[in-house]
């Protein structure tokens, strides 16, 4: 069985995501290691050079690292790293648009956060 | 650097019909390519010159950089399945494969015979015998077990179900990893095989339109939807493939690499973005609209 793919997205970045998530959840740990290339290139029904640029991209942020011969590994302070990366872009996507939204709906800021404050669901 | 194959400068007319025109193209050893076009567009009689099947009227192909024509040792590097058959009427699958396995130095036998179950083909069974499906199962077999340094298949699935496709893809990608060579696919089902794919050719009316990575392309080949002036203002100087209204919404598919910054920009003004399928981008270049290559390649 193959997993499926967002064909809206590139595929490099889905395999780059699909690691990073693994990385958050604790599914794969800093020092484990990570899936080949030619393992993802099955698992996910595509060209085993596409699957290496989505490796490689993480390669380069320090987020993987390669023993050479054996394999591609999760470094140390890799799931760090990709917390603040996502929380950058999680500011960036998810609070600018719901301050957008909220702004044309005329709630204001104050309210806003009254709102989340108040929510049910979603606490830990 | 020795390419897999190289065509320089390849013309080819039928009569007064220009049915390839000045085509330039490199192929890397061990990569799989896409080679895309629409009915007519020239992917077969291309595949027949780089096979030493017909002679160009100009230019040269080179095989691992030699000229295949009257060059055995170079055709004993190619593989082509089409979809038209190739094998004598009245020999069976059997001898089929056992005239292929002769020809090909580096023949998996072993291949051969777990696709012969997999597929759930009649070894006994003569050509003439076979349905068309059975024979594009024949001539998968032959492509994949030939292990051919450069392997070609011409839309090798008339007749062959979805099963029997996805088994095609999955080994192809499976074998190729194990044993990485140069695969040709040229097919209309792009949406099937895009995913398999390192390097995309399109042409269309005997030229080269588009080539490259597959994600590069992929990587600018942009859907954005949202009201109509934001639009317009975050599109100007890109180039547009198609642009639609309904009231005061536009929706528009641009083929133009974007920045982040310029995604990020798009986003703030509530626009849409999203990436555009290989098929459908192929659909758009090819649809009919004159689109010139400089238009889209920089």
């Amino acid at each position: 069985m193959k997993l499926p793919l967002d064909e809206n997205k590139l595929i490099y970045m889905q395999i780059a995501e699909a690691i990073e998530d693994a990385v958050i959840s604790g599914e794969l740990s800093e020092g484990d290691q990570v899936y080949s290339t030619n393992q993802f290139a099955r698992l996910y029904g595509i060209n085993p050079a596409t699957a290496a640029k989505g490796i490689n991209l993480l390669v380069e942020e320090g987020i993987l690292f390669k023993r050479r011969g054996i394999g591609m590994f999760v470094a140390e302070g890799a799931r760090n790293m990709i917390i603040s990366k996502r929380k950058k872009q999680f500011i960036e996507d998810h609070i600018s648009k719901l301050i957008r939204e909220a702004e044309k709906l005329n709630i204001t800021k104050e309210d806003l956060i009254d709102i989340i404050r108040n929510y049910e669901g979603g606490d830990k | 650097m020795t390419y897999a194959v190289e065509c320089k400068n390849i013309s080819k007319h039928f009569g007064k019909t220009t049915a390839l025109s000045h085509i330039n193209l490199n192929m890397e050893k061990d990569k799989i390519y896409g080679l895309l076009g629409r009915n007519g567009a020239g992917k077969s009689t291309l595949l027949n010159i780089v096979t030493a099947q017909t002679f160009p009227d100009d230019g040269e192909v080179k095989i691992f950089g030699e000229s295949p024509y009257e060059n055995g040792r170079a055709l004993r590097n190619i593989c082509i399945v089409k979809e038209n058959g190739m094998f004598l009427k009245d020999v069976s699958v059997t001898g089929a494969l056992d005239i292929a396995s002769s020809f090909y130095n580096n023949w998996d036998k072993k291949l051969a015979e777990r696709l012969l179950i997999e597929f759930q083909l009649d070894k006994r069974k003569t050509y003439r015998n076979l349905s068309l499906g059975m024979k594009s199962q024949l001539g998968i077999i032959v492509g994949l077990a030939s292990r051919a340094p450069i392997t070609i298949f011409d839309e090798p699935y008339i007749g062959l179900d979805a099963a029997g496709r996805q088994l095609f893809y999955d080994v192809l990608i499976e074998d190729y990893m194990e044993n990485p060579r140069t695969i040709i696919l040229s097919t209309h089902l792009i949406d099937e095989v895009s995913n398999l794919l390192e390097d995309v050719i399109i042409l269309n009316k005997g030229e080269v339109m588009l080539e490259g990575n597959s994600e590069d392309i992929k990587n600018k080949a942009f859907y954005i939807r949202g009201t109509k002036d934001r639009v317009e203002k975050h599109i100007s100087g890109k180039k547009v493939l198609s642009k639609e209204e309904f009231g005061n919404t536009m929706a528009v598919a641009i083929f133009d690499s974007i920045s982040d910054n310029e995604i990020r920009a798009m986003e703030l003004d509530d626009l849409a973005i999203s990436s555009i399928p290989l098929q459908q981008l192929f659909i758009f270049l090819t649809g009919g609209k004159m689109i010139k290559r400089g238009d889209i390649n920089e």
